[in-house]
Formats: C-alpha cells, sequence, structure tokens
C-alpha cells in the first residue's frame, strides 16, 4: 500500500506533466491577466485619471489585483477539471487505487496550486519588468508575504473547484459557474477597485464573503504598502479560508464513489 | 484449470447475499458465487442486468447494500485498501489519460500501487505482453480503440495482482481486434497464471474464454456451470441424418448409449446426442457394417445463446426488450 505523501507526489506529478504539455494553456493563463492589465486597466486609468490613495497609480494599484485573477481563474479551472478526468474515466482509475482520499486532495490541490502559482510569479514579474509596479515598493519580505497569499489563495480555489466537481456532474453547468460565480468572485474582491467605505453597504459586504478579496488585500499590503486590513488579518482570512475549503473539498471527495 | 494449492482448490473471490438497491430499484438481488483460483470466471448477461454494478462492488468503487465479499478472505468492503492492492481492473470505458504517454499511464499506476523494485523492468515486460513495446512514447489519444484496451490490460497487470477483472472488455472493438483481446486474455491466464473474472453479453466470448460462466439476469444468478454443462443441460447436440433406410438405422441406433433420443424425419432420422462429434463416427461405422448408405448428416450444437433463451425465455441482445424495467435501469445507471 502505498502512503499518502506519495499518492499525493504521484498526482502532483501527472499535474506538472500534464501543464507541459500544454503550451496553449500556458499562453492562456498567463495572457488573460495581461490582457485585462494592458486594455482595462490602461482605459480606465486613463479615462479617469486614476489614483489610489497615497497617490498610487491605477495600473500600479490593479497589478496585484491581475495577480489575483490569475490565482483565482487558474485554481479554480484546475480543480473543476476533476469532471473532465470523471468524463475521461480516469478519475475511475485514480479512485479504485489503494491510496487514501486525502492523498488524492491534497496532490490535486499542490498540483493545481504549483502551476497557478507559477503563472502568478511570471505575472508579477511582467508588471515589474514593464515598470507598472516599480521596484522601489518591493522589499524581499514583502515579496515572501506575497507568495505565500498566492499560495493559499491558490490552494483555496483549488479546493472550491473540487468541492463544485463533487457536487455537479456535468460540463453543461460550467458555463453557469462562470457567470455566477467566479466572475462575481473576481468583480467583487477588489482587484480593479478598493473595497473602502465609500462603497454602497451591499456591495462592500458581499466583496467581505469573498476569499480572494483578503488575498488581493494582503497582497496589496505585501508588495505596494496599501490596503484595507492590516497584513496580519488578511493573513489569518486567507489562512481559514483554504483550511476550512480543503476541508470540506477532502470531506465530499471521500465519498465519491467510482461510478 | 483451477490450481490447487495444499491439495485444495483456493477461492479467490467469495460472494455471498450481495445486494445492491439505488433507491427502490434492486440492481443486484442476493448473488452468491465463488471464482477459484487459476481459472477464467464470467457474467454473461445482456445489459443492465448488474453485470457492472456486481463488479463495481468487488473491486470496492461502489458501496453495498448488503451481503459480503472476499478476496482472498479478505473482506474487500471493510478493508478497501488490502482488497484493492490484489486486484486489477480493466473498466468497461476507457480509464487513460489522454495527454500522457503510454509509459507515463503506467508509471502513474505503478507509483499508486506502491511498485518501486524494477519498476522499469515492469513496465517494459506488460508493454511486451500486449505488443505495445513500440508505442511507449506515443501519447494516447494517438492510440486506436484496440491499442488503448491492450495498454489499459496491460496497466491491470503492472502491480502483480491475484485478480484481474474486466468489464466487457471487447464491447465496441472490431471482429480482430477482439480476437487479439481475447488472445491477451488467454496468455495472461495460461503464462501469469492469473485468476480472471469477467462480464459479458456476448455469448460467443463466454463460451471462447471461460472456465465456468454464472448466467445473470435482473440482478441475479439465474444458472452457473461449465460452458460445456450449460449447452449440454439443453439436452445435448442435435444430428440429422438423411438415409434412404430409415426403419433399418433406427432400429440399429435405438437403445446405444450415445444416442438420448431418435425419432423418424422426412428424410431420415433425428438423433439427439450428448456429444454430436464423438456420436457421428459410430453411427457412421455401425451404418456401414449393415450396407446401409448415409447421404447427408448435419449437427447443430446448442449455442449458449440457446441456453440463454431457454433460461430467460428472450434473446440476449434484446435490451430493454422487458418493457419500462429495461428503460429504468438504464436510466439509474446500473448499467456503469
Amino acid at each position: 500500500m502505498t502512503n499518502t505523501l506519495e499518492a499525493a507526489y504521484t498526482i502532483w506529478l501527472r499535474e506538472m506533466k500534464r501543464f507541459l504539455k500544454s503550451r496553449s494553456r500556458m499562453v492562456g493563463s498567463g495572457g488573460q491577466p495581461l490582457i485585462w492589465l494592458g486594455i482595462i486597466g490602461v482605459g480606465l486609468g486613463s479615462a479617469f485619471a486614476l489614483k489610489a490613495g497615497n497617490n498610487i497609480p491605477y495600473l500600479t494599484f490593479m497589478s496585484p489585483g491581475v495577480i489575483g485573477m490569475t490565482l483565482l481563474f487558474s485554481s479554480i479551472f484546475a480543480g473543476v477539471s476533476v469532471i473532465w478526468d470523471r468524463q475521461f474515466g480516469f478519475l475511475k482509475e485514480i479512485l479504485v487505487a489503494p491510496v487514501s482520499r486525502l492523498g488524492i486532495v491534497l496532490g490535486k490541490i499542490a498540483g493545481s496550486a504549483t502551476i497557478a502559482v507559477i503563472t502568478a510569479l511570471i505575472i508579477l514579474v511582467v508588471v515589474i519588468a514593464i515598470r507598472v509596479l516599480p521596484l522601489s515598493y518591493l522589499s524581499p519580505l514583502g515579496i515572501l508575504e506575497a507568495l505565500l497569499f498566492m499560495i493559499l489563495t491558490s490552494s483555496t480555489f483549488v479546493a472550491i473547484g473540487l468541492i463544485i466537481a463533487a457536487l455537479i456532474n456535468n460540463i453543461e453547468s460550467f458555463q453557469v459557474l462562470i457567470n455566477f460565480l467566479v466572475m462575481p468572485m473576481f468583480f467583487l474582491s477588489g482587484a480593479l477597485f478598493p473595497i473602502s467605505s465609500t462603497l454602497p453597504v451591499w456591495l462592500s459586504s458581499l466583496s467581505h464573503i469573498d476569499p480572494l478579496f483578503y488575498a488581493i488585500d494582503g497582497m496589496r499590503g505585501s508588495l505596494i504598502h496599501f490596503s484595507t486590513y492590516s497584513v496580519g488579518i488578511d493573513a489569518v482570512v486567507t489562512l481559514a479560508a483554504a483550511a476550512l475549503f480543503v476541508g470540506i473539498a477532502f470531506v465530499l471527495f471521500s465519498r465519491i464513489e467510482g461510478k | 484449470m483451477a490450481s490447487k494449492s495444499s491439495g485444495r482448490i483456493v477461492n479467490a473471490i467469495e460472494v455471498k447475499g450481495l445486494v445492491k438497491k439505488f433507491g427502490s430499484f434492486t440492481a443486484v438481488n442476493g448473488i452468491f458465487f465463488n471464482v477459484k483460483e487459476g481459472e477464467i470466471f464470467g457474467f454473461l448477461g445482456p445489459n443492465g442486468a448488474g453485470k457492472t454494478t456486481t463488479i463495481s462492488m468487488i473491486t470496492t468503487i461502489l458501496s453495498h447494500t448488503s451481503g459480503s465479499i472476499k478476496i482472498y478472505g479478505v473482506e474487500a468492503l471493510k478493508n478497501k485498501s488490502a482488497a484493492r492492492q490484489m486486484i486489477g481492473i480493466v473498466f468497461q470505458d476507457p480509464s487513460l489519460d489522454d495527454e500522457l504517454t503510454a509509459w507515463e499511464n503506467l508509471d502513474f499506476h505503478a507509483r499508486l500501487y506502491g511498485v518501486k523494485k524494477d519498476k522499469k523492468q515492469i513496465i517494459e515486460r506488460v508493454l511486451k505482453l500486449v505488443d505495445l513495446e513500440g508505442h511507449a512514447k506515443r501519447p494516447v489519444k494517438t492510440f486506436s480503440g484496440g491499442m488503448k484496451r491492450r495498454l489499459e490490460i496491460a496497466r491491470g497487470f503492472i502491480h502483480k495482482p491475484k485478480v484481474l477483472f474486466l468489464d466487457e472488455p471487447t464491447l465496441g472493438l472490431d471482429p480482430q481486434t477482439r480476437r487479439k483481446i481475447w488472445d491477451y486474455i488467454m496468455k495472461l491466464n495460461r503464462e501469469e497464471k492469473l485468476t480472471i473474472m469477467l462480464t459479458t453479453h456476448y455469448l460467443e466470448e463466454a463460451d471462447l474464454l471461460c472456465n465456468r460462466i454464472a448466467i445473470i439476469d435482473h440482478g441475479k444468478i439465474i444458472k452457473s456451470g461449465t460452458p460445456e454443462s450449460l449447452k449440454a443441460s439443453l439436452g445435448g447436440d442435435v444430428i440429422r441424418i438423411g438415409v434412404e433406410k430409415k426403419k433399418e438405422l433406427y432400429n440399429l441406433l435405438k437403445g446405444r448409449s450415445f444416442v438420448k433420443e431418435i425419432k423418424e424425419t422426412g428424410e431420415g432420422l433425428e438423433i439427439t446426442a450428448t456429444n454430436g462429434s464423438k456420436a457421428i463416427p459410430q453411427i457412421s461405422s455401425l451404418a456401414g457394417s449393415k450396407r446401409i448408405v448415409i447421404n447427408q448428416v448435419t449437427v447443430k450444437r446448442p449455442s449458449l445463446e440457446d441456453v440463454f433463451i431457454s433460461l430467460t425465455g428472450r434473446d440476449i441482445r434484446e435490451e430493454g426488450s422487458d418493457g419500462s424495467a429495461g428503460w429504468k435501469r438504464f436510466a439509474m445507471g446500473a448499467r456503469r
């Protein structure tokens, strides 16, 4: 019998191999946030001469937001991809193996999160390279903190993807999911505008139940020292969200039968 | 063909009173059977009979409602990991990662089953076993249906299971590929001494491959035995003889040990014999000794199909022929 960590490593390894084989996925997951930054960021920023507090240019403000967006999209779709594994039968091969479901869930989360975090780091390097995120803001500690936020956020959203995959059975529900879950989570996260006291209460309340809000707020705090809450509070909430959703994903996955 | 260890036949699988209900629908309704070590055991029945549901429970991926399953004495549904290590499975639908190569698929399996020692040699060996050694580095998405099935058979064998399960191993394959798959299955059984349990709704497949067969319908085993005994239970082979001197031949054959029944027909005689091919030479030498000229001989052997029809009153290929029940089963997904 294989132990949990070996099983997790095997699942992780498969995710890596699949990612490296799929060039279009690499381009897609990195390209989309840059398009948002380039068009929405430049467009809105220029049209309304937007500045965040402390005179931070809009594009700089938005940079942690598109990193959060990368993590959200890449992670949640990787989690949901279990539906495809089920559709194409491969899930049965995994479920019938003499390994614990915990190993399977951890491997899937680790694999998908690795890919999402690598993509997010590439975006970070790009925004630094094109001077949208000036080097003067950055500190090694800040980057390390941001990396921890990336890992936790990504784990949260892979887990949410796995939960969705365990609950819905067909690929057709997928579009509904994107329209009513993923896009609202992105818009409410504060990626595009600060979640501050000037917002209507209903909007700001919704943002406060969006795990991505705390993640982006935390990354903003670590990278450009501009945030609604302190980095510590954001970290605690992000960690709690990750623990909660990974836990739920594990429970739901343990109940899946290989039919 | 069951092998013996210390003088007794070992049961690889023991199933007792197994029941599976989906809501109010009973897919498997209290079945009992044993699979002996070393044999190929077949589950034969129409679509929706409960074959795959049974296999899913034995392979521990589906919970059962009641009953017990033992694999080499291990309670499979209580001790899943130990049971899973002992079995290999080829599912009805493909279960390969199409994006990965054949080798990567096998490597994934080896790692999940904790195969570390000689992993490379083992993978090479199983690929060779199904004649895929030249295709190891190709992505599975470029494989034909038959190649995928062969790869899955190879994969099911990597961790040296004690029992290999094959769920409809040749479903949807062309006749030539099917014949190839049969060869591999027989080779695994013969050369690797692997116990095999398979499900099929192809009668010729069950007849050719299986040492013993259980016929399952509506979630119940309605008859089991060797293919020969099942066919013999219908009475035996029917021999039709065209002959001028009917009366003389009738008197000559009447009461012989190899003749179970004999009657006159328009052109000659119709004889029911336990074994037609052994009876014919005897009939012809008896006729020759009395200078009776036989014009024509035909033998019809009962097929498993005849057995199935005589047991259920319908053809195995008539899917859902029993009206609403068939549809209901399909809707419940019991087939998969």
